[in-house]
């Protein structure tokens, strides 16, 4: 791409910002099994009264992404229309062994498995079509993986607004402060989604980041 | 029992910024399914590790290739000025990276300085040192 073609696209990704033609694109991104749908759920009860997908403790559960349009949130006065899309989870492997240890038949297993390598595609295809993201880690998880690390570059990359929901602290051994020092530079919102704590909080960041 | 080792290949900088991205994962995808582990000077951009998880899911087979194993440290991105955002300039790219099959590898520990990595010679990380998990 040529260098005034660059200016060109860069423009007319500020004039859309700048007049909202349109609902921003929120994607929720994260690793197999952090809540990302369950998340999702509350997102669209909350503010359509709806459902987004299913649930499950076995991972790669959601293996294509789903979209739900005018999601409208509120927030001490600010209102934000968005269009928020569950994503499958990203991995770098994808073993369709561990798929059987849940009781899956061999051949569900090696199905699963090439779902959710279509999956991961099409999850990281939606990065290019996003205004902004919320990366779901499970807190009693790790935080500092690859694939956490490719997300936030890529929006950092991009310029677009991402932070962190720290998800399960119902859980006593959830850690939401070891996400915090993994990723300094952005802000890290301790959730359960799954019973609604801090639940506000969240849209308080949904609206600062993505409201702007 | 014939001693079998792991190769390692170390990819210099310049060797790297001279080729472009379609060459940089096929050589990435190509050595790791032979088994080896490639460790890269310089690391890939964020928009290239992407696209090597996206065809390393395209070469993923129930019986052969379960995937990578990849670690970096993340460089401190500087503030993007007006220019780059208007020509829409990515600065961010990684440091030294380490990338194996993943059915050799395993992470022992990792923070934001200090990465430490098992390599197995034999094909299957014993049981009970696995994750037991997909990411
Ligand atoms: N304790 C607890 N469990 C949760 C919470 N949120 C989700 N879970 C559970 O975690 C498991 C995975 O939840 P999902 O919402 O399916 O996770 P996901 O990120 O969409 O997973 P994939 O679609 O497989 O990528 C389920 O068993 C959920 O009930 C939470 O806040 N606390
Ligand atoms: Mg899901």
């Amino acid at each position: 791409m040529g260098v005034i073609d660059k200016i060109k696209s860069g423009f007319s990704g500020w004039m859309k910002k700048i007049f909202k033609k349109e609902a921003a694109r929120i994607g929720i991104y994260g690793p197999p099994n952090a809540g990302k749908t369950t998340l999702a759920n509350r997102l669209v009860r909350d503010w359509c009264g709806d459902a987004m997908g299913a649930v499950s403790e076995v991972p790669h559960e959601t293996r294509r992404a789903h979209m739900k349009k005018g999601v409208n949130v509120q927030h001490n006065g600010t209102s934000l229309s968005l269009d928020i899309i569950d994503t499958p989870g990203l991995a770098t492997k994808i073993d369709f062994h561990d798929f059987m240890a849940f009781g899956l038949s061999e051949e569900e297993s090696k199905r699963r498995a090439k779902e959710a390598t279509e999956g991961v595609i099409e999850s990281i295809k939606w990065l290019d079509e996003l205004d902004g993201v919320i990366l779901v880690m499970d807190a009693t998880e790790d935080p500092y993986t690859q694939v956490n690390i490719v997300v936030v570059g890529n929006m950092e990359a991009r310029d677009l607004p991402i932070f962190i929901a720290a998800n399960k602290i119902d859980l006593p051994e959830s850690a939401p402060t070891k996400i915090a020092s993994a990723f300094p530079q952005h802000q890290v919102v301790p959730i359960s989604a799954l019973e609604g704590k801090n639940i506000e909080k969240l849209y308080e960041a949904m609206a600062s980041k993505f409201g702007g | 029992m014939e001693a079998k080792g792991v190769q390692i290949d170390l990819i210099s900088e310049d060797i790297l910024s001279a080729m472009d991205t379609g060459d940089k994962i096929r050589l990435i995808l190509d050595g790791v399914q032979m088994g080896n582990v490639i460790v890269l000077e310089k690391g890939l951009t964020p928009d290239e590790e992407a696209k090597l998880i996206q065809t390393t899911m395209t070469e993923i087979s129930a019986e052969d290739f379960s995937g990578i194993e990849i670690e970096s440290y993340p460089d401190r991105m500087a503030r993007p000025t007006w220019v780059d955002r208007v020509l829409g300039r990515r600065t961010v790219r990684n440091r030294l990276t380490v990338i194996g099959p993943a059915n050799k590898m395993k992470t022992v520990k990792r923070d934001r300085d200090h990465i430490s990595t098992v390599v197995y010679q034999d094909d299957k990380i014993p049981d009970g040192q696995q994750d037991g998990k997909t990411t």
